[in-house]
């Protein structure tokens, strides 16, 4: 089917502000609240029926979300790694050809501009998917390399699958032996007639999957995907519920959890990927990359904030709280927060100033709530936690479980 | 293995489990006894049919406390409870009234049979929910003994009456007629709709044996929607993996913190000596030494069939007797190979996911309830089922099905006699038939079937005539009057002997509140650090 593309080249492009994803007759079909949002330039739906229906599918059997507005960069040429290298602060060349890796990109200062997931498609080619628009940036950082960088966010389709079941389904659809893709794993099937690739990867925190295709089989994959997921409880999944299951998951978000360093107006708005509990992405190892001397400075330093994850006392959801010390002293400010229907928990990401947010300090979150249009306000209790709320086994298991 | 524990707990169901939990957290050590050779009593998930999960006795989860959940860190022991969407009652007509998630859909479902109900609705929502926040406050807490001079009883009575108070005059009357009122004079005074009203009043009647227009079935479908699931207040969920999925993580916690227990052996006697309590001895011959013994068995077992009369006051014996613990529900635990077609359902899946109940009129619900009376089962049964396995998929292969069939009324005895297996047999065929009548076809789906009467549940739970609830939850078995007025407050009437079951305030459901406060009481009157949580903050 053809669908209207957002092209930058139309010069009446404008009549469109918003543009249908290649799903789109699908998701249509399936979104009994008739309410739409965007993303960025495409429909995308909050919520189909339910967000915490939604959510549970997520967590229970399988949940469908629509990726494709998700900013797409491809990266290919004979210098691509060491492009990639300098790009990104992890060291790119422990991502093999048909392996997936997270990571995040910083300035010159060392200030996350945007987190990713990087696609090694094959030897020498690279997609980067990101929230945000990237492309004068890393055109930028082609100086010096022999690379080609494209963006293909409109010429690949994409779903992710995302839940227990999610395995099943894809078995149940004819996908011989993508059980035994491993976690951040790649494989490629025949699909009526076109190349259908699948990555074991996800935004949930669980068992999950993405789907990646040509806009032209969008629907031919939603609809094969749904007629095997029918006896496993698939669902058609909206923004809100993976909203949910990312926070669960401890998953940041650009935007949400930190400003990306390129919008930032005011000093000290910005974060480093330590400031962001994402250490364990920085490999000074690797030779030069952006940000590298700025982040060494700072690992000797110390750094100004810390995001933490927090165990907060009672139901109420702490959105936009302010975080004290026990003595009521300013300590940070929530990010994310929600209560979690998996953990039984009020939990929330929190950035603190240092040297707040060691494992198990004890902190207080200002919570405003209202009852019946009465607006009350509790001290809520807190503790910061180590571990991620959602982590349950089945995420790495190969093969894994048909539940 | 020692022979002396601080503490032991007899019987692993949800709230003997919850009670062992809260002690050995609080650095006791504690022996759990179980008659059976699995643990959960009527939390439980057996395999019946091939490795299917099936959820044998309680079938949904709202009124597990919240607090507890938490504190026992039971997410982390691999619980999940998943909420499924709204209810449906279908009439004999094919008509059908449905709940949905949306508010707005369930609106205009209500207008359909009567506009006027479905504004009221919305006053009847506001009403209940008055209640159910009065009452809430009073779950996770001892009941105050009105009687006694002790600071801690004044505190509480004036606690009760300060919450009484806030209510207002008019919801204080309210509040005094809804605790004696029958549900169907309730419902009377909101809704026209004889569909709407039925579809209310099965929450008035399940567990009970009183009928739709017995005064105090108001109040049992209160008992029904004071729960919740995360937040959503009167929503149900499924334990994912059958019930038998809660007590398993209430036991993984027990055992974390250095529990033990011994699985297989009913207790023969809790044994005292020279006016309290010293241990119990097994059937098996086993004996094991603690100061502080709780029973989670009913009250009626506790005391008729686990200790010596003789070691008990005569007016407390004829008391016990006494307590109300009538057998009234059975059930059907089915698996089917495929999914059955109610031609009432066509084109609607979601109700397919949702409780379902098969009734027309409070009038037919009253009829079922004569049956009881007159010591048969309902020939014309009221039906509260399910289909967990569209929810969750660990309970059959897919494309396959687990029904749970809870029914009202089924009576302890038949005519006065002891069940036979042919009358098991045709009290099941009575609810299959009647299933059958919806969605024809259905009896050929059946694979196999559980069909649990009173004595099942008696044999091999130990509920004392099949009641589900641990006694009546009527207003002279509630509060300080549970299981009967001075013993209200978890202490049996030896010393060391303790009571944690739903025979205790504030009764049954898959609650865990009976459990937690008496682990409260325990470790106070043990001048231990509280491991329970008290009160109910989260309004």
């Amino acid at each position: 089917m053809a669908f209207n593309r957002p092209d930058s080249n139309r010069r009446d492009h404008f009549t469109d502000a918003v543009f249908p994803s290649p799903f789109h007759a699908r998701q249509n079909a399936h979104n009994q609240m008739r309410v739409w949002s965007r993303w960025s330039d495409y429909l995308s739906v909050p919520a189909y029926w339910c967000a915490e229906m939604e959510y549970f599918a997520g967590r229970n059997t399988c949940g469908v979300f629509d990726l494709t507005p998700m900013v797409k960069h491809r990266i290919s040429g004979p210098d691509a790694l060491p492009y990639m290298q300098r790009l990104m602060t992890r060291d790119v060349s422990k991502i093999k050809p048909g392996r997936v890796g997270y990571s995040v990109w910083c300035d010159d200062n060392g200030q996350v501009i945007d987190d990713g997931t990087i696609f090694h498609l094959e030897e020498g080619v690279y997609r980067i998917c990101s929230q945000e628009h990237q492309i004068d940036w890393f055109l930028t950082n082609r100086l010096g390399f022999d690379v080609t960088v494209t963006e293909e966010t409109h010429d690949v389709a994409s779903l992710a699958l995302q839940g227990p079941t999610s395995c099943a389904v894809l078995k149940d659809m004819g996908l011989g032996g993508i059980e035994q893709l491993t976690p951040f794993g790649m494989a490629w099937f025949d699909f009526e007639g076109t190349r259908l690739m699948v990555s074991r990867n996800g935004y949930t925190g669980d068992l999950g999957y993405e789907l990646w295709i040509d806009p032209e089989h969008a629907e031919a994959l939603w609809d094969r995907l749904f007629d095997a997921g029918e006896v496993r409880g698939i669902r058609a999944m909206g923004s809100d519920a993976l909203d949910m299951l990312r926070i669960e998951a401890g998953f940041i978000l650009a935007g949400q959890d930190f400003l990306p360093a390129m919008e930032a107006v005011r000093a000290g708005h910005t974060r480093s990927p330590f400031e962001l509990g994402l250490a364990w992405l920085v490999h000074f190892d690797k030779g030069v990359f952006n940000g590298r001397a700025a982040l060494l400075e700072e690992k000797e330093k110390g750094s100004r904030y810390r995001l933490v994850k927090l165990d907060i006392d009672g139901n109420k959801p702490a959105r936009d709280s302010f975080v004290f010390t026990k003595d009521e002293k300013y300590a940070g400010t929530v990010t994310s927060a929600m209560w979690s229907p998996s953990a039984k928990a009020s939990i929330a990401l929190a950035s603190l100033e240092m040297p707040h947010g060691e494992p198990g300090e004890e902190l207080l979150v200002e919570i405003y709530y209202r009852r019946e249009l009465k607006w009350n306000r509790v001290m809520a209790p807190a503790r910061v936690v180590k571990d991620v709320f959602w982590d349950p086994p089945r995420r790495r298991q190969t093969p894994p479980a048909d539940f | 293995m020692s022979r002396k524990y601080d503490a032991i707990v007899i019987g692993a169901g949800h709230n003997g489990l919850t009670n062992a939990a809260y002690l050995a957290k609080a650095g006791l050590k504690v022996l759990m006894v179980e008659k059976n050779e699995w643990i959960g009593g009527a939390t439980v998930s057996l395999p019946m049919y091939k490795d299917w999960k099936y959820s044998n006795c309680s079938y949904v989860c709202s009124l597990l406390r919240p607090e507890v959940y938490r504190s026992l860190n039971l997410a982390k022991y691999g619980l999940q409870v998943v909420p499924y969407g709204g209810s449906v009652t279908i009439s004999q007509t094919g008509d059908i009234i449905g709940n949905y998630v949306d508010p707005d859909v369930t609106r205009r479902e209500v207008a359909r049979h009567s506009p006027r109900d479905a504004d009221a609705e919305v006053r009847y929502g506001r009403d209940i929910m008055r209640q159910c926040r009065f009452i809430r406050k009073f779950l996770l807490r001892t009941a105050p003994d009105p009687t006694s001079f002790k600071p801690r009883d004044l505190f509480e009575m004036l606690h009760l009456y300060k919450e009484t108070m806030k209510l207002g005059e008019d919801v204080i009357y309210d509040t005094m007629r809804f605790y004696t009122m029958s549900i169907s004079d309730f419902l009377d005074e909101y809704f026209e709709s004889p569909l709407l009203k039925a579809a209310h009043a099965g929450s008035g009647i399940i567990g009970s044996a009183l009928g739709v227009m017995s005064p105090g079935t108001a109040y049992v479908l209160l008992h029904h929607a004071m729960g919740d699931v995360d937040g959503n207040a009167g929503a149900w969920g499924f334990a994912r993996g059958g019930m038998g999925a809660i007590a398993g993580a209430m036991h993984d916690c027990f055992t974390d913190h250095g529990g033990e227990t011994v699985a297989g052996s009913p207790v023969h006697r809790i044994v005292v000596k020279n006016g309290r309590v010293t241990g119990v001895a097994l059937e098996n011959g086993d004996e094991y030494l603690a100061d502080v013994v709780v029973s989670n068995m009913t009250f009626p077992r506790t005391f008729l069939e686990c200790m010596d009369e003789k070691d008990l006051d005569a007016a407390f014996l004829k008391k016990v007797r006494n307590f109300k613990i009538r057998g009234s529900s059975g059930k059907l635990n089915i698996a089917l190979d495929g999914l059955p077609d109610f031609p009432a359902l066509r084109g609607n899946p979601e109700l397919m996911h949702a409780d379902m109940h098969l009734i027309d009129s409070i009038e037919r619900l009253e009829r079922a309830y004569d049956d009881w009376k007159n010591g048969i089962w309902s020939q014309d049964p009221y039906i509260d089922m399910l289909i967990p396995s569209l929810t969750d998929p660990t309970m059959t292969p897919p494309g396959k099905h687990f029904m749970s069939v809870f029914v009202q009324y089924v009576p302890p005895k038949v005519n006065g006699q002891d069940w036979t297996d042919e009358q098991v047999q045709a009290f099941g065929q009575t609810v299959i038939n009647q299933i059958d009548e919806y969605a024809p076809g259905f009896k050929d789906l059946i694979l196999h079937a559980e069909i649990r009467t009173p004595r099942e549940l008696e044999d091999e739970v130990g509920l004392t005539e099949g009641n589900i609830f641990q006694g009546e939850l009527t207003m002279d078995q509630l509060l300080f009057n549970r299981p009967i007025p001075g013993y209200h407050q978890y202490r049996g009437p030896v010393r060391g002997l303790w009571m944690c079951g739903s025979s205790t305030h504030p009764g049954g459901g898959v609650m865990s509140a009976p459990g937690a406060n008496a682990a409260r009481e325990i470790l106070a009157d043990l001048r231990k650090p509280n491991t329970v949580p008290e009160g109910w903050l989260d309004d």
